[in-house]
């Protein structure tokens, strides 16, 4: 078979031009037969022969239909000859076919149009903020009927997302707890070394991994584990429609799923922060004792007489309301699953990024608060 | 067989195919011709494998013996093809559509010609939109994400995509499931049009008796892991099998029939 440049003759007279192609027609050689039938002039008829066509495809005929419409506006004849049964069919189809191209015009943005954008933008995230609002109070209240109804409670379904988003979470977070300890202690130790004041990196390890960094770290973990996690779980049930069913059966979706998963995360943030908290204290602790020969009985008596106990209940009590943004923000994005699985992943990985950024921002409305109060 | 379909060239030829997973036979010896030009309907019962015959065939589903023949090649056993080989021999449209779900429909349905050397991107576009016209879409549906498509549509979409590079021949799975009678009839005059006018030999796994009667030039029942008989609509009436004539003459096939016989029969002239 003949793969080269197909062959296009035109041959223009006085009162026609004829065009006349041989062999193969498809979407390779498309470019140029286009280009070629755009150079023929629009001032005379056009007689197109085809009886030395090979292969002529769809490609070929919507070139071919789109010079007949230009030659048609220009108001001249336009005919096809020697066309086969197949090529004639095809002609035909393609003609009919011709999309209206015209209909289809994208009025430019206005500033008023951008103004709009912003403002629904805004109002977007107000009601984010208000959805979110209302699951926490949904979880509350379904939480409170569990406890008057406790023959409803999941508790087989507690255990298992306790094992989920709690035991199965300890490796990761006591490796990254040691490793922050570990880097604390050497940062801290290069930079007080100076003053001669090495001691202190005690002080500084224990403040802030107790205070600050235990808790946020292994929330900050445990968001990107446990709320995809939930997303996903719930998102999935979303879009197989097995939600409304269960809805069909009178069985509540928030009592079922999103009470044992929430109140997991309550109850395992808390317990994953201390593990961090002292794997963090360890992880210092050796690389003081190498790094600047501080003795492990020596860290034990610097940290019980210099670190006061209410820097561990600051970092604790972060721990359940962080639990608790994780465990909404993953509930509410599995919920909001459209039934297309493009839908699934963004959700999942925009609860990840929302329950990120929301604890990183109740942290910091933390810290403003105890510096307040002067704790 | 008749002697005209003797006579005709045959697309594909399926010999002595045998598909298994695990301990369970799907096919074991099974044979089929397509002929050029037809519209074969495959029907079977629910796991009787006729999805897995389609994807055997299309390379997706390599089986454990048997060999399988498009247009003169044996695509089981044949080498890497070459890179300037591009033009497409069939085109497969899944059942939910199959759309890349991050790219607009027009987008989709250029993925194919994106292989051609030497396209111009403009022409690509405006042979997509043709393409997308072809199967029955507005032009503005080229601009949408799959998501935002009905079922319907976006079968009409894969259907396009399934058609960009022209290919002689066409696999269809289950075309018509889960459209409304509506839509349904609309794809199957479809599907014949554009297989007369393109030329097209079309594969077509159906459950829908609508279909069967409106679209398809022969059936091939899949039945005890092999193609148990094929012909035509009248042809299938008279088979004995139990399975077969349950099938073609329970209630749900002599309505189709009617309806086929009362509203059909202009259409078909």
């Amino acid at each position: 078979m003949d793969n080269g440049l197909p062959d296009i003759e035109i041959t223009p007279t006085e009162t026609e031009v004829t065009v006349t192609l041989r062999g193969q027609f498809a979407l390779p050689q498309v470019t140029e037969l286009a280009a070629r039938m755009q150079t023929l002039p629009v001032d005379r008829p056009v007689r197109i022969d085809l009886s030395g066509v090979t292969r002529f495809d769809t490609s070929a005929a919507w070139a071919l239909t789109t010079l007949h419409t230009r030659i048609a506006a220009a108001g001249q004849g336009f005919e096809i000859v020697g066309a086969g049964e197949g090529p004639a069919s095809l002609l035909k189809t393609v003609a009919e076919a011709m999309p209206d191209t015209t209909e289809a015009t994208v009025p430019p943005l206005t500033l008023v149009d951008r103004l709009a954008q912003l403002g629904e933008a805004v109002a977007g995230s107000t009601r984010f903020v208000l959805a979110l609002t209302g699951y926490f109070g949904l979880f509350l209240a379904r939480l409170g009927r569990s406890i008057r109804h406790p023959g409803e409670f999941r508790f087989t379904a507690l255990v298992h997302h306790c094992e989920e988003v709690g035991l199965k979470a300890v490796p990761i977070v006591s490796l990254m707890a040691f490793l922050i300890g570990v880097v604390l202690a050497f940062q801290g130790s290069t930079q007080l070394r100076q003053f001669g004041a090495e001691v202190f990196v005690v002080d500084l390890i224990a403040i802030s991994i107790l205070r600050e960094l235990g808790i946020l770290l292994t929330s900050i973990i445990v968001a990107g584990r446990s709320a995809s996690a939930f997303t996903a779980a719930i998102g999935s049930m979303k879009m197989r429609e097995e939600i409304d069913a269960m809805r069909s059966l009178g069985l509540d979706p928030a009592t079922i799923l999103f009470v044992p998963r929430i109140l997991a995360l309550v109850i395992m943030l808390p317990i994953l922060g201390l593990i961090a908290n002292i794997m963090g204290l360890l992880g210092g602790g050796i690389m003081a004792w190498i790094d600047l020969d501080i003795s492990p009985a020596m860290f034990t008596t610097r940290l019980v007489n210099g670190t006061d106990v209410s820097h561990l209940m600051v970092g604790m009590v972060k721990a359940p309301v962080f639990a608790l943004i994780i465990g909404v923000v993953g509930c509410h994005a599995g919920m909001q699953v459209k039934s297309n699985a493009e839908s699934l992943g963004r959700m999942t990985s925009a609860s990840v990024v929302t329950a990120i950024f929301a604890v990183i921002v109740a942290d910091a409305l933390f810290s403003i608060f105890f510096a307040r109060i002067g704790i | 067989m008749t002697m005209a379909e003797q006579d005709r060239e045959i697309v594909i030829s399926i010999r002595g195919l045998r598909n298994q997973f695990g301990s369970q036979v799907v096919h074991e010896d099974l044979d089929l011709d397509i002929y050029r030009g037809e519209i074969l309907g495959v029907v079977g019962g629910s796991g009787t494998g006729k999805s897995v015959l389609l994807r055997t065939i299309v390379g997706l589903n390599p089986p454990v013996t048997g060999s399988v023949t498009v247009l003169g090649d044996d695509v089981l056993n044949e080498p890497e093809r070459p890179d300037d080989d591009v033009e497409a021999r069939w085109g497969v449209m899944f059942q939910d559509g199959a759309l890349f779900s991050s790219l607009t429909v027009r987008e989709n349905v250029e993925v194919p010609m994106r292989t051609i050397e030497g396209l111009d991107p403009g022409i690509r576009r405006a042979l997509a939109d043709l393409k997308i016209s072809m199967v029955g879409l507005p032009y503005l549906a080229g601009g949408k994400y799959p998501s935002e498509l009905s079922g319907g549509m976006r079968k009409r979409a894969g259907l396009a995509r399934a058609l960009a590079l022209d290919p002689p021949i066409l696999f269809l799975d289950e075309p018509t499931a889960g459209l409304d009678p509506i839509g349904a009839t609309e794809f199957d005059i479809l599907i014949r049009s554009l297989s007369r006018s393109l030329g097209l030999s079309v594969f077509l796994v159906t459950h829908d008796l609508d279909t069967l009667h409106a679209t398809c030039d022969r059936i091939a029942v899949i039945a005890d892991r092999k193609v148990l008989v094929t012909g035509t609509m009248q042809e299938m009436l008279r088979v004995e099998h139990p399975w077969v004539h349950e099938y073609f003459h329970g209630p749900r096939a002599r309505a189709a029939l009617d309806t086929k016989e009362a509203v059909n029969r202009p259409t078909e002239a």
